[in-house]
């Protein structure tokens, strides 16, 4: 800049020029104009602060220049350095139908294979007692009977909880499993036996039995599924003609007590509901009775001896059966081969 | 408070004042008007003698002992417990202090120490400035143990700066490496001893030197060995003025009545050279020596006032003491002092030290209730506790025999150093049935040091005295030590 510049405005420049002597810096090389009358390109000291601007000026808003360590610049630079290195080294550069893999030849996806495999070597330890262990033996070990628990939770999670809901609540057609209605028995046996075969599955042994469409297939009229419904309704005290009732009684014992006997407390070896009780497993209203003995009833529960593994059977029965309803074991038929503590490896 | 500092003097001399040698401290905080980044300039502090100096020296003893030897303390807690006095063990998940045991989910109380500790620098700033910067920070402490050293090998300030202008001799060459050298191995110990305190201390130190210590051992000594070589040896003050938040905290903390190392403009200017036999009159004590900024460990020149940078060190107090001896003025010229009462004696005022003041005092408060609060909740930390979690899916369960059934997972934490039987009763109902999944009866065998769920089931079938929803309580006792812990929660048996 040119003397001319600086002479309109000399007197200001007093106390910062000799600050600028002390710190050894040549007052004259100093713009004293504001920096939008020339361009505003130029640092300036601002003497308010006692700092340098950096010579950037917005409709006169200028910014002070309070100066970064070097080094932080050089770390910078070793970020982009890094950068650079860790694309090479790792997988990084998405291509058409690939990606460039690294030359680590890192992958997450088989860290992870490995790490869930090492994991079941720590578990086959409690897992392989699970496979063939009656309940006893698992409950007699408090640390077998938890790692069941927690494993067959697990496993509920991720197979059963789509039907019979999150915590076993069930909803219609399908049971729920906290309670102590069991269609197809309760006990410990019981249920494992079912989540291997299944009901009307794909097992041959599978648990099958028929709820026929006494309506749709014309075994019964309308008037008979009306009086037959009133039958079974006055069980719990809601029938409201009695004759229709009694009608009812005779047309029960001639088509339901094959299965749900005489009484109507059902039959779990033929897989018959009690129909007595206030369970209802398609509902106990009357039109859903109705609907049930016009259209009947096939509900499916697929057979799990395949899908999942011995153990995880187990584990699932005795989830399942200490939910709350599980019933006691009948007894070990003679011949029958418990696994017992003394003859684990 | 501003005070403008006129800084115009006489061509500097050699002698500020007879015996009195000026020192050529560079002026600190150069900024130039063209670069966007400033360049670490190298510091060389200036040994100081005097009171301040000495307690830097007690302090950086004892807390570098207590760092070192901390880990070796054992203390006995029973069989197959650990007997190391302080350990944080990550693999077990959790934390012991001497007598006491801190389990994860009673991390509250490291939340706590973590806002004593706050709240106790937020109290200690507020009244004596950055004493914990000057005295006590870590960075503060193995940055004075590394310029011990380099003193050591290589001299006071002059000698260093004629060192390091010098041209590599055998000598030079010799007095870097021994520095180095040695700078390594304090670093390697303090990355050391860091891992100690994670594991136990007699076992990881023989492992790490077989080769058997975890990969994590070696990777945080090394880091350790890395950031207390290069913040120590190389950053120094570059850590406290670009690095550290807690400078910038202080802004706030701070006000015109604490108490910080203060150079006492009222009394020291106009300063300038002093001449044998000169009168005082009509003139400051300071005689610009410039012995205040030889020795400061972070390059400022304290008599431009309270500045970012300064870490209180009051390592200018003791240079300014050793001056103001020799040219026979009373001491503290620079001191522990406030803003306000140099302008109380400007004004002619007297001095007034106003230790007690809302912010203090409400510091102090805080503070304390904080520290009881904790106190209480320690002292009254049980080996028993706990927690039930309700089943919500399904709310209840309706049984064949018109019952009700509700489902809970009960945690039960054993945090003594033996195992425990406990009897578990539901108290508030009228006549509950209580099972407990997986076994008959109700005592819970609970493994020592060890939390276990048990999965409870309570039915309950005179439903009339219920109406739909009834709170209750689980009990645990146990027999043996006479101690209980119980549980508030809820029954429903219907919508």
């Amino acid at each position: 800049m040119s003397d001319e510049n600086k002479t309109p405005s000399q007197p200001d420049a007093g106390d910062g020029a000799k600050k600028m002597v002390e710190r050894g810096v040549d007052p004259n090389l100093e713009p004293t104009l504001p920096n939008d009358a020339h361009g505003g390109h130029d640092p300036r000291f601002d003497e308010p602060t006692g700092q340098y601007t950096t010579g950037h000026s917005w409709d006169g808003i200028e910014e002070l220049n309070t100066p970064m360590p070097r080094w932080w610049l050089g770390i910078f630079y070793a970020t982009i350095a890094f950068s650079a290195v860790y694309m090479l080294l790792m997988p990084s550069i998405p291509l058409i139908d690939s990606y460039f893999d690294g030359i680590l030849d890192k992958s997450d996806r088989e860290d992870v294979s490995v790490e869930i495999a090492e994991l079941r070597m720590e578990r086959a330890l409690l897992a392989d007692r699970l496979a063939d262990a009656n309940l006893e033996y698992i409950t007699g070990d408090p640390e077998l009977f938890r790692f069941a628990m927690a494993a067959g939770k697990s496993a509920f999670g991720d197979n059963c909880a789509t039907c019979h809901g999150a915590g076993g609540q069930g909803f219609k057609g399908y049971p729920n499993l906290n309670d102590d209605v069991w269609i197809w028995g309760g006990s410990f046996e019981d249920i494992r036996h079912t989540l291997e075969v299944g009901i009307r599955a794909a097992h041959e042994d599978t648990r099958f039995n028929l709820m026929q469409a006494f309506g749709r297939d014309g075994l019964l009229d309308r008037d008979q599924i009306r009086d037959l419904t009133e039958y079974l309704l006055a069980f719990s005290g809601r029938g409201v003609d009695p004759d229709a009732s009694g009608r009812g009684r005779a047309l029960f014992a001639d088509n339901c007590a094959s299965c749900h006997g005489a009484d109507a407390m059902g039959d779990r070896s033929q897989g018959a509901p009690n129909l007595t009780d206030a369970e209802w497993l398609y509902g106990g209203e009357r039109e859903d009775i109705v609907e049930t003995l016009y259209g009947g009833r096939q509900g499916v529960m697929p057979n799990w001896h395949e899908r999942l593994d011995p153990e995880t059977i187990t584990a699932l029965a005795v989830y399942v059966h200490a939910l709350g309803g599980g019933e006691p074991s009948a007894p070990q038929p003679s011949g029958a081969d418990p696994q017992k503590p003394g003859m684990q490896p | 408070m501003t005070t403008l500092i006129d800084k115009t003097n006489p061509e500097p001399r050699r002698e500020a004042a007879p015996g009195v040698m000026r020192s050529r401290a560079p002026s600190p905080t150069p900024s130039t008007p063209v670069s966007l980044y400033k360049s670490r300039e190298q510091i060389y502090p200036k040994l100081a003698h005097g009171f301040f100096r000495n307690l830097k020296w007690i302090a950086l003893i004892v807390l570098l002992g207590i760092y070192y030897i901390l880990p070796w303390v054992r203390w006995d807690r029973g069989p197959g417990q650990p007997d190391q006095a302080v350990l944080v063990d990550f693999e077990n998940a959790r934390f012991y202090f001497f007598f006491i045991e801190i389990w994860p989910q009673e991390i509250y109380f490291i939340t706590g120490l973590l806002i004593l500790a706050a709240l106790g620098l937020f109290l200690v700033t507020s009244l004596f400035g950055r004493v914990w910067c000057g005295y006590a920070c870590p960075q503060t402490i193995w940055t004075d143990l590394f310029i011990y050293v380099e003193r050591f090998f290589e001299g006071d300030r002059n000698a260093r700066i004629k060192l390091d202008r010098a041209p590599w001799t055998l000598s030079k060459v010799y007095k870097k490496v021994a520095k180095h050298a040695v700078w390594l191995l304090i670093a390697l110990f303090t990355g050391g001893a860091w891992i100690l305190y994670f594991h136990d201390a007699p076992t990881i130190a023989r492992d790490f030197f077989l080769g058997h210590a975890p990969m994590t051992s070696y990777v945080f000594a090394a880091i350790l060995t890395f950031t207390t070589y290069s913040l120590a040896g190389f950053m120094r003050e570059q850590v406290c003025t670009y690095m550290c938040p807690w400078p910038r905290i202080q802004a706030a903390l701070i006000d015109e009545e604490a108490l910080n190392v203060t150079y006492r403009y009222d009394r020291g200017e106009p300063r300038g050279p002093h001449k044998k036999g000169a009168t005082w009159e009509g003139r400051g004590d300071c005689i610009d020596c410039r012995q205040c900024v030889a020795v400061c460990p972070v390059g400022i020149d304290i008599r431009d006032g309270l500045q970012l940078e300064c870490i209180g060190c009051a390592l200018c107090i003791d240079a300014c003491n050793g001056i103001m001896a020799k040219v026979d003025r009373p001491p503290n010229l620079i001191a522990y002092d406030t803003d306000a009462n140099v302008v109380r004696r400007m004004q002619g005022d007297k001095s007034r030290y106003r230790l007690i003041r809302s912010r203090t005092v409400i510091y102090a408060a805080v503070f304390a209730a904080v520290g009881f609060t904790m106190l209480y909740a320690l002292l009254a930390r049980t080996t028993l506790d706990l927690n039930v979690v309700r089943d919500r899916q399904p709310n209840f369960v309706r049984m064949s025999d018109g019952s009700v059934q509700n489902g809970y997972t009960i945690k039960v934490m054993n945090k003594a150093t033996a195992e425990r039987t406990l009897k578990l009763s539901a108290v508030g109902l009228p006549s509950p049935i209580v099972k407990v999944a997986g076994q008959t009866g109700l005592s819970l065998q609970v493994p020592a040091d060890e939390t276990i769920d048990f999965r409870v089931i309570v039915i309950e079938d005179d439903l009339d005295m219920l109406d739909g929803r009834a709170e209750f309580v689980f009990e645990l006792e146990d027999a043996d030590s006479d101690t209980t812990a119980n549980r508030p929660t809820v029954f429903v048996a219907g919508e």
